[in-house]
């Protein structure tokens, strides 16, 4: 569980490999890891951004959020964590579609670019659509780049690419191409929008859904989504999903309920690291 | 005879915090207990023991005054007797077995086995028996999966055997519902930590992180050399009740809950990381023993008022009297005969309220117990902005889905044979909860003794 490498790659967002082993040797696009960084912390999940059997490692990208993910972010090379649980979750299942459009929001590219190459190696025309807030923000670009025939990329603030949403840059390339499959990464609104627009086309879509977890075993109910009218465990059956099938305004409501009290920890955390 | 010694208490008002409630026997009590025992000829207790506990024997011992014996006796059979002293359903087991129990008062078997426990551990630091008992070769290699009561009976009965004994667990923690389940005020953790410890110092490897079927698989296990497979997963996988509004702010499985207090130790939020929300109000639904731990964690949390949902009445009630008692002096209220019907929410997903109906006892049903019907016209709302599902779980699926040829029963728990505890896979054991559904801490350790025999046989190197 050595921290190998430590990258920060925008403001509070770090890329970290991490020898696991056993997890690398097993995973598969779509999986995620529960890390804990230190006794008292939280069971953190994250997902894994890339992999690699042989060298025994898998790459981790953390948004530092809230009290956890900022502290994740402080360790450093050498460094390790405590527990790394996985590989978690139903691998998205890579086919021959055709045309996918990888639609990625804020940090949602990190769990994006693995099923993104997959299904390039498997022979998929993949078109990479990014946004973020602002230019810094946009990460991992020459990664997805590598692996994509067309990218194209927004800001909020226009400091890079169209000024505006993510969404707008899928609708405009659903209207000119034959596409067979969306899938859609970021903050809930944006993959709620996605969904949409691709439905508006006719296209099917796929999301991953970050709910709240603790054990990420299927013990616990804690990560219970509705799709599809029936309640799913994003862990064990997630975390992707049919994004139509999706109840997201059940989702979006669900996400902030410790949100108070994560004030609260996160406040804690600052002063320590005052005082 | 003597009356029956009664275990001291921790006085109601002093149950704000998460210490234990029952505290114990004296030495005074202890041998007073022990001396009620007749020594029977042909002790029944011991047979409602699932483990085959000596009873007489180790009672005798605490007579004579020799609890480091009396210790040893318990130990050759049960290797968490702190544990069972405190959890053991002894009512329905040994005690009731008891010839004392006809009239009412048998011996006190369950806080006797704790008094020694714990003395034990305070006085010499006891280590297992470690009496070689098998001809396990050189190297040879055993898997258990799970590491609750079952999968720690088995591990521990196989290391003394002589085989290199690896027990996979998936969470952080060794102890299964030991650790994130049945809450500190009952077992003290620490209590667990040492009676695993001692597990461990058996020579069985504890790995955590390991969730098999994702981690590692089955047949990985096998051509990593090991011999046999044990698997002890548990039944971990909540039940919910498909109500309206069971998926709002504020409604917890009783699994997450207990969870989030017992491994995370969201009970020290903020010097833990992991927080709890609790309300003012808390229903929880259910009547069972995981409904009443959840019920008193809910106080201890802070929660003012908090109510037992349950469609029964108090008769059909299935947690243990002693947890009933408890939730009751702790100011925990019951609504019998009363079905919820949905979870009611505000604009924000946020519990305000648990819709239910009152019920009326009819003619039994199937299990022999009266059904409970609807009273017409006699719904009404609970207030409460917190609400803990507790009905029950079923077998966890991780394990189950990524070895599809695994054969299970109609209920969707492993089928096994029910001599060898042999799966359909050959050299696949499993006994706990994930065999037999949600059961007991003692029948799981019972069961994992029996596989753990079973499978030194498979092995080839029973004594
Ligand atoms: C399957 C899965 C994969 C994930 N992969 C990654 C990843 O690769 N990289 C990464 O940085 N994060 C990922 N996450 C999200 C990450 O786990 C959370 O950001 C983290 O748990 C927050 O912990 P914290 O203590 O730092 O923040 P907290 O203090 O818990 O939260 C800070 C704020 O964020 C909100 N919040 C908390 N959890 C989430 C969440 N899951 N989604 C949205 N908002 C949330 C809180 O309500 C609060 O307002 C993933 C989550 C899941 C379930
Ligand atoms: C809240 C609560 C209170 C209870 N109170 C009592 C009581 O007072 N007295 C009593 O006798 N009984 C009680 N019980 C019931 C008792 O705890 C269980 O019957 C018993 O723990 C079952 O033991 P087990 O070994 O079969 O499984 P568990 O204790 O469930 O342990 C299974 C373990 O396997 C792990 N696991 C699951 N799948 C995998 C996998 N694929 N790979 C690796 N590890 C895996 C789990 O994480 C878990 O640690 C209670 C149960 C609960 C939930
Ligand atoms: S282990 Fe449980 S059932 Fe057996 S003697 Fe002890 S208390 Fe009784
Ligand atoms: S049945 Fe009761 S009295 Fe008889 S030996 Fe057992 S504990 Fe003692
Ligand atoms: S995180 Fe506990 S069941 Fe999914």
């Amino acid at each position: 569980m050595n921290i190998l490498r430590k990258e920060v790659l925008a403001q509070d967002i770090v890329r970290f490999a991490v020898a696991a082993p056993q997890v690398a040797a097993k995973a598969e696009p779509g999986h995620f890891v529960i890390v804990r960084h230190k006794e008292m912390g939280e069971r953190i999940p994250l997902t894994i951004a890339d992999f690699d059997a042989e060298a025994g490692t898998i790459t981790l990208v953390c948004h530092g959020i809230g009290r956890s993910t900022r502290e994740i972010n402080e360790l450093n090379e050498a460094d390790a964590f405590l527990d790394v649980l996985g590989p978690l979750g139903e691998p998205y299942p890579v086919r021959h579609e055709g045309t996918v459009v990888c639609v990625s929001g804020g940090l949602g590219v990190a769990p994006m670019y693995p099923k993104a190459k997959a299904l390039a190696a498997k022979g998929n025309k993949i078109i990479h659509l990014q946004g973020a807030q602002r230019k810094e923000l946009l990460i991992m670009t020459q990664e997805m780049e590598a692996i994509s025939e067309q990218s194209a990329y927004s800001t909020d603030d226009g400091s890079l690419g169209r000024r505006g949403f993510v969404t707008d840059l899928l609708r405009e390339v659903l209207a000119g191409e034959d596409v067979d499959e969306v899938i859609a990464i970021g903050p809930l609104p944006m993959m709620a929008a996605a969904v949409d627009v691709a439905a508006e086309h006719g296209v099917s879509s796929v999301v991953s859904l970050n709910t709240l977890m603790v054990d990420g075993t299927g013990m616990c109910g804690g990560c219970r989504v509705t799709v599809d009218g029936q309640t799913k465990f994003c862990c064990v059956d997630g975390p992707a999903f049919d994004g139509s099938a999706v109840d997201f305004k059940e989702i979006l409501k669900r996400q902030p309920f410790y949100r108070d009290m994560e004030r609260k920890s996160l406040h804690r955390c600052r002063l320590e690291e005052v005082g | 005879m003597a009356p029956r010694q009664e275990m001291n208490k921790l006085p109601k008002g002093a149950r704000t915090g998460f210490d234990e409630v029952a505290l114990g026997y004296t030495w005074e009590q202890a041998r007073a207990e022990a001396e009620r025992c007749l020594q029977c000829r042909s002790p029944q207790c011991s047979k409602g023991c699932p483990v085959g506990v000596d009873i007489p024997a180790f009672l005798q011992a605490i007579v004579h005054g020799n609890i480091g014996r009396a210790y040893q006796i318990l130990q050759d059979q049960n290797r968490l007797p702190a544990i069972c002293g405190r959890v053991c359903p002894q009512e329905t087991q040994c005690e009731g077995r008891c010839i004392l129990a006809k009239k009412g008062e048998p011996v006190a078997v369950g806080a006797l086995e704790r008094y020694c426990a714990d003395w034990a551990r305070q006085h010499y630091n006891g280590t297992l028996n470690r009496a070689d008992s098998g001809q396990a070769k050189a190297g040879q290699k055993a898997a258990v999966v799970g590491s609750g009561p079952a999968g720690l009976t088995a591990a521990a009965d196989l290391a003394v055997a002589g085989l290199e004994v690896t027990l996979f667990e998936a969470l952080h923690a060794a102890g299964g519902v030991l650790r994130y389940g049945i809450p500190e005020f009952r077992l003290p953790k620490d209590i667990v930590d040492y009676e695993i410890g001692q597990i461990r110092d058996l020579g069985v490897s504890i790995q955590p992180n390991y969730l098999i079927g994702k981690t590692l698989d089955i047949p990985d296990l096998f051509s990593q050399g090991y011999g046999a497979v044990f698997i002890g997963a548990g039944a971990g996988l909540p039940n919910f009740l498909g109500l309206e509004g069971e998926n709002l702010n504020g409604v917890y499985s009783a699994n997450e809950f207990l969870t989030r207090v017992n491994l995370m130790k969201a009970f020290r939020f903020p010097e833990y990381d992991t927080p709890i929300r609790v309300g003012k109000r808390v229903a929880v639904i259910g009547a069972g023993n995981v409904a009443m731990d959840a019920a008193r964690t809910a106080v201890r949390l802070g929660a003012s008022e908090v109510s037992i949902v349950y469609r029964r009445s108090r008769a059909e009630m299935p947690a243990r009297l002693e947890e009933i008692v408890n939730a009751e002096e702790e100011g925990i209220r019951f609504q019998l005969l009363t079905n919820p019907l949905e979870v009611l929410g505000d604009e924000n997903y946020q519990v305000q309220g648990l819709r239910c109906q009152r019920m009326q006892l009819g003619e039994p049903d199937g299990s022999g117990r009266r059904r409970p019907q609807p009273i017409p016209d006699s719904a009404f709302v609970l207030e409460v902005d917190t609400v803990v599902v507790a009905v029950g779980q079923g077998p966890n699926p991780i394990l189950i889905r990524s070895n599809p040829n695994l054969q299970l029963d109609a209920r969707g728990y492993i089928e096994v044979d029910p001599d060898t505890l042999m799966t359909n896979i050959p050299g696949v054991f499993a006994a706990g909860d994930i065999v037999t559904g949600a059961a007991t801490v003692i029948a799981a350790m019972g069961e994992g003794r029996r596989a753990a025999r079973s499978i030194l046989e498979y092995l080839d190197c029973s004594s």
